[in-house]
């Protein structure tokens, strides 16, 4: 996500590692580079200085200058601070209420309509709510058309009232729709808006005078430029908003607005937005954050992201199967398609640690199992179920089904074999082992 | 320059003036306050401009460079005082953007295609410029491939009926390279002069979405082999640094004419302009500086630094 102001704090820090000791002048030099980094980024101007100013005097404080790995120090200062920046622990919201009304505000293109789709589909499917979402942009062509066939996706109602212009009028009767449907959450859209049209203005002031949101999110961009600042605090000034969410996370974005906002308007980032799909949703942990602007990856994320997918009787029976010595292509295409689930293996492998930097030359594709899956696809049950009964004869077949070559048949036979022999050693006591001290050493990145 | 005076009008310079009127008082107040009790440029001066460029989204690397030159001219000169400052400014702006090519040729259709990463404003841009094209006497059509999202087919041919433009069109999921060769052949048949292809949005680190707008490009060329005539990014006025990284990655996929910056009627300055334009050498075209359909004005150099620095009382 932040993987370019990564590399750059990556080369500042680089100054410092190769030495021994630092003096006075390589801070400078690396804190100057910090700052471009920062401002690359598009952190505020004001808010780089600040940040830069807090790391020097915490370095200068802590007596780094005689210190064995003033490198490593500091990166633990940057990254101790970019979390102080963002806000420290995630913030929640409260749903207690019944209805919970949330008003979604921005500027234009800021990514309102596909967010509320993603908020009211996140609600359902993972808070077992009932949410009702309000179509009240009336000025955008075919925004209301956007939200309908959004709604229709997820299935959500989606509140409208086609023949209204006003959107007063129409966030009332969404309340009161609301209520008599036994809605527990009322998402409302609204029209995207430059905070210098006072007109404009004033409207959403009055929609939330008028509906009294418990929750009013500020949709922001996440490519914005030095101007996020000004735009939050007019906002800010005018709804007095309880969260901010992140938008098109999923871009190449350094993302400094996230760091600008959050210390200039003291609200917290409240969800992240990052990808087309309407899954795409994610609560914000400044901590992570911080870890993946230092390369220190994001385990935790991956770790939660498998567990969510992962389907604990499947794992068991495949253990048992792998304890058997049993151990199919059918199994392995289980899997294939549980980590599938998991989303695009290029997010995931950014997930882990160290390989951030690494992923972004690579072109993986989301197909990148398709020729593995469509090779299996095209041996007979009997031979998924029994690898060893494939010959020349059948590698030929399975190779003219599949649209590959022998060659690669034969590819993935040898490492579905080396796989199933590490599994079988995985079950032996040393093995055991082994998968302990791993699961050991990932549990301390957690922190 | 009768071009200029022509889009220039009265009447559009007011919105032209209206909208920029932020930019320029930001701006202007700011490099006002930087100089402000200084009779002669100095480091602290060219700090203060350092910020001001900094935070109009300039970016460090351009901001370098016309500090640089600034320097250079300072250590030159010997001497140089704040107003000379001022014009200096203007000239080091000036040579850095591009200069807008003569807008059309007199080939039959005119295929115009326009991309860009979301929410910047395409669907918005193709329903100013169709309306720009059809007062000026010219046919359109209009290509609805932006068969992603829901209901941007819907937004545009709202834009259509506006302007009197004729919209080709398939179902939401489409193929777009069929619906723009669709629109060339439509535009053929029925004698149109311009076509406007829109897209999809696309962030640009996307690598298929990327190669499936070189496809786009590909299948027009089957009919129109010069086609695109020109391909039109646009950018969102309040983008950062990430502007540079989405001129790069569309000018790999296509073979990016022109820029269009939008949403210069709000605080944000749109100063990476400056550096996108210089490094890749591509002009700005347009600006869009409203919701309007007349809210979009060509670009021109000489009136956008005129905007910026006219009329500016330095304190």
């Amino acid at each position: 996500m932040f993987d370019n102001l990564q590399e750059q704090l990556d080369r500042a820090f680089h100054i410092l590692k190769g030495r021994g000791k630092i003096t006075e002048i390589n801070i400078a030099e690396t804190l100057k580079e910090v700052r471009r980094a920062l401002l690359n980024a598009d952190v505020n101007f004001k808010v780089a200085k600040e940040f830069t100013n807090k790391i020097k005097e915490k370095s200068l404080g802590q007596k780094v200058l005689t210190s064995l790995q003033p490198g490593q120090l500091i990166i633990k200062i940057v990254h101790d601070e970019l979390v102080q920046l963002m806000g420290g622990q995630n913030v929640g919201i409260d749903f207690s209420k019944t209805p919970t009304v949330v008003l979604i505000a921005g500027l234009q293109g800021s990514g309102k309509t596909t967010f509320s789709g993603k908020l009211a589909h996140f609600l359902e499917s993972k808070k077992h709510k009932k949410p009702l979402l309000v179509a009240a942009d009336v000025y955008r062509p075919a925004a209301i058309e956007q939200l309908k066939v959004l709604g229709g996706q997820i299935q959500v109602p989606v509140f409208t009232l086609e023949e209204s212009k006003n959107p007063l009028e129409i966030t009332e009767k969404a309340l009161d729709y609301g209520r008599v449907h036994f809605h527990d959450v009322v998402i409302v859209d609204t029209a995207g808006r430059l905070a210098v049209d006072e007109v404009m203005m004033k409207e959403i002031k009055a929609i939330h005078e008028q509906i009294h949101p418990d929750e009013t999110l500020f949709v922001v961009d996440a490519m914005t430029g030095q101007d996020a600042v000004n735009t939050a605090k007019a906002f800010n000034e005018s709804l007095n908003y309880q969260g901010i969410v992140l938008t098109k996370l999923d871009g190449d974005t350094r993302g400094g607005a996230a760091l600008s906002i959050r210390s200039v308007v003291n609200k917290p980032i409240k969800f992240i937005s990052n990808g087309e799909k309407l899954q795409a949703i994610d609560i914000f942990y400044p901590e992570r954050m911080a870890n993946r602007i230092l390369g220190m990856g994001d385990v935790v994320s991956l770790v939660e992201k498998a567990c969510e997918q992962f389907d604990e009787e499947q794992a068991k029976k495949l253990y048992k199967k792998i304890a058997k010595n049993n151990f199919s292509f059918d199994d392995f295409l289980k899997q294939i398609q549980q980590i599938k689930k998991m989303g695009n293996m290029k997010d995931l492998l950014g997930m882990i640690p160290g390989l951030g930097k690494m992923t972004k030359n690579i072109d993986l594709k989301e197909d990148t199992f398709k020729q593995t899956e469509a090779i299996i696809y095209s041996m007979t049950l009997k031979e998924r179920k029994y690898p060893k009964i494939i010959d020349m004869g059948r590698k030929k077949r399975i190779a003219k089904g599949s649209g590959t070559s022998i060659k690669e048949v034969e590819r993935l036979l040898k490492q579905f074999g080396q796989m199933s022999q590490l599994m079988r050693q995985m079950q032996t006591p040393f093995g055991r082992e082994m998968l302990k001290t791993m699961t050991a050493h990932m549990g301390n990145n957690k922190t | 320059m009768s071009w200029f005076k022509k889009i220039f009008s009265s009447e559009k310079k007011e919105i032209l003036d209206k909208g920029l009127q932020r930019t320029k008082n930001s701006f202007f107040s700011k490099i006002g306050r930087a100089i402000a009790g200084k009779t002669k440029v100095d480091e602290e001066v060219l700090d203060r401009l350092e910020e001001v460029l900094i935070s109009s989204d300039v970016g460090v690397n351009t901001t370098l460079k016309i500090i640089n030159q600034i320097e250079e001219r300072v250590a030159r000169d010997k001497y140089m005082n704040v107003q000379e400052l001022h014009s200096i400014l203007r000239e080091e702006i000036g040579v850095l953007l591009k200069e807008p090519k003569e807008e059309m040729q007199s080939v039959q259709p005119w295929v115009i295609m326009v991309v860009g990463v979301n929410g910047v404003g395409k669907t918005t841009t193709i329903g100013k410029l169709a309306h720009r094209f059809e007062n000026s006497g010219k046919k359109v059509t209009i290509g609805a491939a932006d068969t992603f999202r829901a209901a941007a087919v819907e937004q545009l041919s709202r834009w259509a009926e506006k302007s009197n433009a004729e919209l080709i069109k398939q179902g939401q999921g489409a193929d777009p390279a069929s619906v723009a060769f669709d629109a060339l052949q439509a535009a053929i048949a029925r004698q149109s002069d311009v076509v406007l292809i829109d897209t999809a949005g696309r962030l640009h680190n996307k690598i298929n979405l990327m190669n499936e707008l070189s496809k786009i490009q590909r299948v027009m060329k089957k009919l129109i082999p010069e086609a695109p005539h020109e391909v039109l990014l646009i950018l969102d006025g309040s983008t950062g640094q990430n502007a540079f990284e989405q001129a790069r990655a569309f000018k790999f996929a296509t073979r990016i004419s022109g820029l269009t910056v939008t949403k210069l009627d709000g605080t944000a300055k749109g100063g990476m302009v400056i550096g996108i334009s210089d490094q890749f050498q591509i002009p700005v075209k347009y600006i869009g500086l409203g919701e309007g359909i007349e809210d979009l004005l060509p670009f021109d150099k000489d009136a956008f630094i005129a905007s910026f620095f006219d009329n500016s009382s330095i304190a």
